[in-house]
């Protein structure tokens, strides 16, 4: 009781004291003026604040990316040794440009600038997919893809191919390691979605990522075949993987981009180069 | 209640009002966010310093707040914050923000924030908001704590990634609980904890809403 007592002198000497106010605290809170001023000034400090946050905090947080990337190619590589560090592992892995048009290797562009998703929103290095190419929902596709070799004593024992496609939400990222044969498939890696996590996003999951491990992307006649099913895959499926449970569309999307990136448009020519020159090299 | 002390402000939402066994708010991140201790904790830290943050902004200016844009001014400061904390994350704890992923963001919507502000920082000084902040965010971290440990422990055998019990996957003999690496799992761990607490501080059980008529009665119609 005698706080609230206490209280209420409080208020009233607050209410006392107020007409001796100036500005901004004389105004009545409640006028038009006020509501536009408190507004504005809380808008302009916390734009000003994130904006710092964002600006301060954006080197880090790209180098973090950036080894994320790596960590993602040398996992897709099959790289895990822990005991070496990122930049040892990486020498294992070469990057090279491939001209996706041709489906050669193309050295125009300096390899360790070149970045292919900047690449394909600038007007002049990529081209614009129609709808009936453009099956993974990506707008444009750079002209050079940056793909990566690995390599055991010199010899190539993999490549990897950047993939990327719309799901549900989002644009997924990711990479595909395949056989140099350019049509098993050795291991696949997402590392950048936005799906429904625990349902789309389950596309990290590394247990469904290892199911993908030798099946083929294309049929014997060369098209490109791979599907994440509805459900589970047949026992002994050559091109199917099971599919995500609760997430119809997020699978569907994943295989649309990898169709798309082996596909004519994408990677398609240079994969079969590859694996005209891996029959050559065994005959 | 008009001048309540730092300590109980600073420990009574711990477990004598804890967010989320009284008043029941901020389920929705509690299920989604503790199938890991590790990224409970960090979930833990976000919350905390984000309550006390909004608490702390609102109540210094909440007698200049007009009434008819009160909610959205709190909004835009919570929102604010959250951002700055997600920013935060993504540079110092890349990992973890990738698994925490959109629950960071969601912290905007989490009750308890809005709750606090609205219940607490309006009507009392800055200092105390504060503290009640940090209250309300370790009553709430108590909880992800529980369920976290309960459910990495049960559905992994391990704790922060340690192994304790050893999975029959990994030649143990522990198998493990897939249940409890599932959302739903969180809702029984979190209704044990609230029948703990109430059986211990019999004071929070409610009255029931109706009584049951009893068999006699019944038969009568």
């Amino acid at each position: 009781m005698s706080n609230s007592n206490e209280n209420d002198v409080v208020n009233e000497q607050e209410q006392l004291t107020e007409p001796k106010k100036k500005g901004l605290a004389a105004m009545s809170n409640d006028s038009i003026g006020k509501t536009f001023i408190v507004a504005f000034l809380l808008c302009l400090v916390c734009s000003v604040l994130v904006s710092v946050a964002a600006t301060v905090l954006k080197p880090r947080q790209q180098l973090n990316r950036l080894v994320d990337l790596q960590k993602n190619i040398l996992s897709v590589a099959g790289l895990t040794d822990e005991s070496q560090t990122i930049e040892q592992r990486f020498e294992g892995v070469e990057a090279r440009l491939v001209d996706l048009n041709t489906g050669e290797y193309t050295t125009e562009l300096d390899v360790d600038k070149y970045n292919q998703r900047k690449a394909s929103k600038d007007p002049e290095l990529s081209i614009d997919l129609n709808t009936g190419q453009d099956i993974a929902s990506i707008g444009r596709r750079a002209n050079v893809g940056k793909i990566y070799l690995v390599k055991n004593n010199d010899i190539v024992t993999k490549v990897i191919i950047p993939i990327k496609g719309y799901g549900l939400w989002s644009t997924m990222y990711g990479f595909v390691a395949l056989k140099t044969d350019g049509r098993t498939i050795e291991d696949v890696t997402f590392y950048e979605h936005n799906e429904t996590p625990g349902l789309g996003g389950e596309i990290q999951n590394r247990s469904w990522q290892e199911s993908w491990q030798g099946k083929l992307i294309y049929d014997d006649q060369g098209k490109p075949a791979f599907t994440v099913t509805k459900g589970i895959a047949a026992e002994g499926a050559k091109y199917e993987v099971d599919g995500l449970a609760g997430a119809t569309i997020t699978s569907d999307g994943v295989t649309n981009l990898v169709r798309f990136w082996v596909g004519e448009n994408g990677f398609g020519p240079f994969l079969k180069k590859l694996a005209k020159d891996a029959e050559a090299n065994n005959g | 209640m008009a001048n309540p002390s730092t300590k109980s402000v600073l420990f009574d939402p711990i477990f004598a009002n804890n967010p989320i066994g009284l008043q029941i708010l901020g389920i929705c991140s509690a299920l989604a966010v503790t199938s890991k201790l590790s990224v409970s904790l960090v979930m833990c830290l976000a919350v905390i310093s984000v309550v006390a943050c909004s608490n702390f902004s609102i109540s210094l200016i909440r007698n200049h707040i007009p009434s008819s844009i009160r909610i959205i001014v709190q909004m835009v400061i919570i929102a604010s914050l959250v951002i700055v904390v997600d920013q935060f994350l993504k540079a110092y704890a890349f990992e973890i923000s990738k698994t925490l992923s959109v629950f960071v963001g969601l912290i905007i919507t989490n009750c308890i924030v809005m709750g606090r502000a609205e219940a607490f920082a309006m009507k009392n000084g800055p200092g105390l908001s504060f503290l009640d902040g940090i209250g309300n965010g370790l009553g709430y971290s108590f909880i992800l704590i529980v369920v976290g440990t309960v459910r990495e422990l049960l559905g992994s055998g391990t704790l922060l990634g340690y192994t304790i019990l050893k999975p029959v996957t990994e030649g143990g003999w522990y198998q493990t609980n897939g249940l409890m690496l599932l959302p739903p799992s969180a809702f029984f761990v979190i209704g044990l904890t609230i029948w703990a607490i109430r059986s211990w501080k019999k004071d929070q059980v409610e009255e029931p809403d109706y009584e049951l008529q009893n068999a006699h009665n019944a038969e009568a119609h």
